[in-house]
């Protein structure tokens, strides 16, 4: 690594002070105000608080709709972050195989990643809306009594599905960049070793693919996480009761709508936890079989 | 061991023939080398006889059995590539395993064969190191070492060599050739350095766009090139190469200077060839070719010369004993040895023999 000299101490910190000032404002403020507000108990009006110490978080943790929440933020996360990859690495590697309009199809795969996640939930909602959804007919049709505003299982599937084929072009973008990044001489040395495609892929793509999974693993998680909040308020809201409630659809609805702050609040905080703790734990022992070419 | 047989082979790419129509018979356990500049093809043919490239036309055969239609997998060859593609993830000792555990050979007769090859290519104290933690000579002996535990019918090698400093290929050099002898093993080899081509190859494909200009000994390549072009191209520095005059005879140079020459084909414009080492110096009064110096660069042993034909701008580089003191504006005599004059046709390039 080359050492830059800066010649005053002050240039070094303007320089990385617009990034300091984002991360600042937007992080770490935000995150104390949510700690604080954590330890606070509020009057029903908003007009005084109290100081609780951790009682919030006590009651949040003993609470079974909590533990629900976080159940199913588990098979949520778990399947999303699964699909979204397996497929997105299905089609990379089909893409990989064409010859003739590559760019287009490319192009083509690209595009739900510049849909806004709540209109990608209404998307979803109107084609699998049990009355007037334009592919739930054709479900019942089959005898599959579908209805995700009653069946819990079936509004799983739908925003599953839904959050899966959003982060799918996000994941075919890097499968697509890894694979190119894999020089084509390697998988002819493999075919002359002797192996089959299928083979040579599990022996020889799979794992130099590595980083770039690894990296789609730490990202499709907080993703999962996170970022699937408008799909599941625009698909299901949190039901039928509360079988798709996230915890961090729980947090919205415990604050915004239930305005119970300190509960929420309590519960930000432990969420934040939680993602520290598993992109620590991926790091820590996921990325140690990753090789880095 | 097989033999390979290629056949009016063809290769087009989009309507676009880059492989016109090569046939060649190379029997068992020869030392094949595919020589040509840049762009000729050469990395295409092997490719093609190593599955790579599908073949437009002509069939090749290996062993008896036509591969056309034939995985990779299933022609049983062993090919080295150029940047080694040895695999990354894997340690030297799977690397070269990786060929053995796809053919499902036992784990006890795998760790024979890898050990074999260690100890023929020196590698044993590496078997455990990731190929990044290799020098480039290494990687290549690794690259070897995969090919060799195979046994395969065929060895292909493309340029292995290219990517070494020049003390390390001559050192691989000579150990591929060592390695052949010992295995016996028909090989392909495709390079681009002709010292490679001359010292190594049983017999040399010459090739030039897509066409084989030439297939011989390095040998008859060199005394007896085919064309013009082959000519040109091995031999080092390269032979003089120019238009001359015809005149029953002798012949008239660039700069009109007229030079006896037994055996000159037919009357009327004709392409000269004459090595830089089939120069001698002229006797006083001798006819000869005038050479002006443009500069002297000396090796210790020789010393090579180039210049002028006198009142001409034709090139000629001439080989001088390492203790000349010709220099830069000097004017050298210079008469060819009547044994190694080369005739081309000036229009096809083709060679003409002597009358």
């Amino acid at each position: 690594m080359r050492r830059t000299v800066f010649p005053h101490k002050l240039l070094p910190w303007l320089l990385v002070a617009p990034q300091l000032a984002i991360t600042l404002i937007f992080f770490y403020w935000p995150a104390g105000q949510a700690f604080r507000q954590s330890m606070l108990k509020e009057d029903p009006f908003g007009l005084s608080s109290t100081f609780v110490g951790f009682a919030n978080f006590r009651r949040v943790l003993s609470d079974p709709n909590y533990l629900n929440s976080l159940q199913v933020t588990v098979i949520f996360s778990a399947l999303v972050a699964f699909f979204a990859m397996a497929i997105a690495l299905f089609l990379a590697v089909q893409a990989e195989k064409i010859v003739r309009g590559k760019g287009f199809y490319r192009t083509m795969m690209i595009w739900p990643y510049a849909v806004a996640p709540a209109i990608a939930g209404m998307l979803w909602l109107f084609m699998f809306n049990p009355s007037f959804g334009t592919l739930a007919r054709p479900l019942r049709a089959m005898g599959i009594n579908w209805n995700p505003l009653l069946n819990s299982d079936h509004a799983m599937i739908l925003i599953v599905a839904a959050a899966t084929w959003k982060q799918i072009s996000y994941n075919f973008l890097f499968f697509v960049a890894g694979l190119q990044a894999i020089p084509r001489s390697l998988l002819e040395a493999a075919a002359i070793d002797g192996a089959s495609r299928r083979h040579s892929f599990w022996t020889i793509t799979f794992p130099l693919l590595a980083p770039t999974t690894f990296f789609l693993l730490v990202v499709n998680t907080v993703y999962a996480l996170f970022d699937t909040f408008g799909i599941i308020h625009a698909v299901t809201g949190g039901g039928p009761g509360k079988a798709t409630e996230t915890l961090v659809y729980k947090v919205y609805n415990d604050g915004f709508v239930n305005l119970i702050m300190g509960d929420s609040a309590a519960q930000s905080v432990i969420l934040m936890v939680i993602v520290i703790a598993l992109t620590a734990f991926q790091f820590r022992f996921i990325e140690r079989r990753v090789h880095y070419g | 061991m097989a033999r390979i047989l290629l056949n009016d082979v063809r290769k087009s790419y989009a309507g676009n023939q880059v492989i016109h129509g090569i046939t060649m018979d190379i029997p068992d356990g020869e030392f094949v080398v595919i020589v040509g500049p840049s762009g000729c093809g050469k990395s295409t043919l092997l490719r093609m006889v190593a599955g790579l490239e599908a073949i437009t036309d002509g069939t090749i055969e290996i062993g008896g059995t036509v591969v056309n239609k034939l995985e990779p997998r299933q022609r049983d060859i062993a090919m080295v590539f150029q940047n080694y593609a040895l695999y990354p993830h894997m340690s030297v000792r799977e690397n070269m395993a990786y060929g053995l555990k796809i053919a499902r050979m036992q784990a006890s007769e795998i760790e024979a064969r890898v050990q074999r090859a260690a100890k023929m290519l020196e590698l044993e104290p590496f078997l455990d190191r990731k190929p990044r933690a290799l020098s480039g000579g290494q990687r290549q002996r690794v690259a070897m070492g995969r090919a060799l535990v195979r046994e395969p019918a065929a060895f292909l090698l493309d340029e292995p060599l290219s990517n070494l400093d020049a003390k390390l290929r001559v050192q691989m050099r000579l150990q591929i050739k060592e390695m052949h002898l010992n295995t016996g093993q028909t090989t392909l080899y495709v390079t681009h350095d002709q010292v490679e081509a001359m010292t190594l190859a049983d017999r040399l494909i010459v090739m030039n766009k897509g066409v084989a200009e030439q297939i011989a000994t390095p040998l008859e390549v060199y005394q007896t090139p085919a064309t013009e072009f082959v000519a040109g191209f091995i031999g080092s520095p390269a032979m003089n190469i120019f238009s001359v005059e015809s005149r029953g005879y002798s012949a008239i140079l660039p700069g009109g200077h007229v030079l006896p020459l037994p055996g000159i084909p037919h009357e009327g414009a004709l392409r000269l060839g004459l090595r830089p080492e089939h120069l001698r110096p002229a006797a006083p009064g001798e006819n000869a070719i005038p050479v002006e110096l443009r500069s002297v660069e000396r090796l210790g042993a020789d010393a090579f010369g180039y210049g002028v034909i006198r009142g001409s701008d034709t090139a000629m580089t001439l080989r001088l004993p390492g203790t000349s003191q010709a220099r830069r504006g000097d004017v050298v005599e210079l008469v060819p040895d009547p044994a190694h004059l080369h005739f081309f046709d000036a229009d096809t390039g083709a060679r003409i023999a002597e009358a």
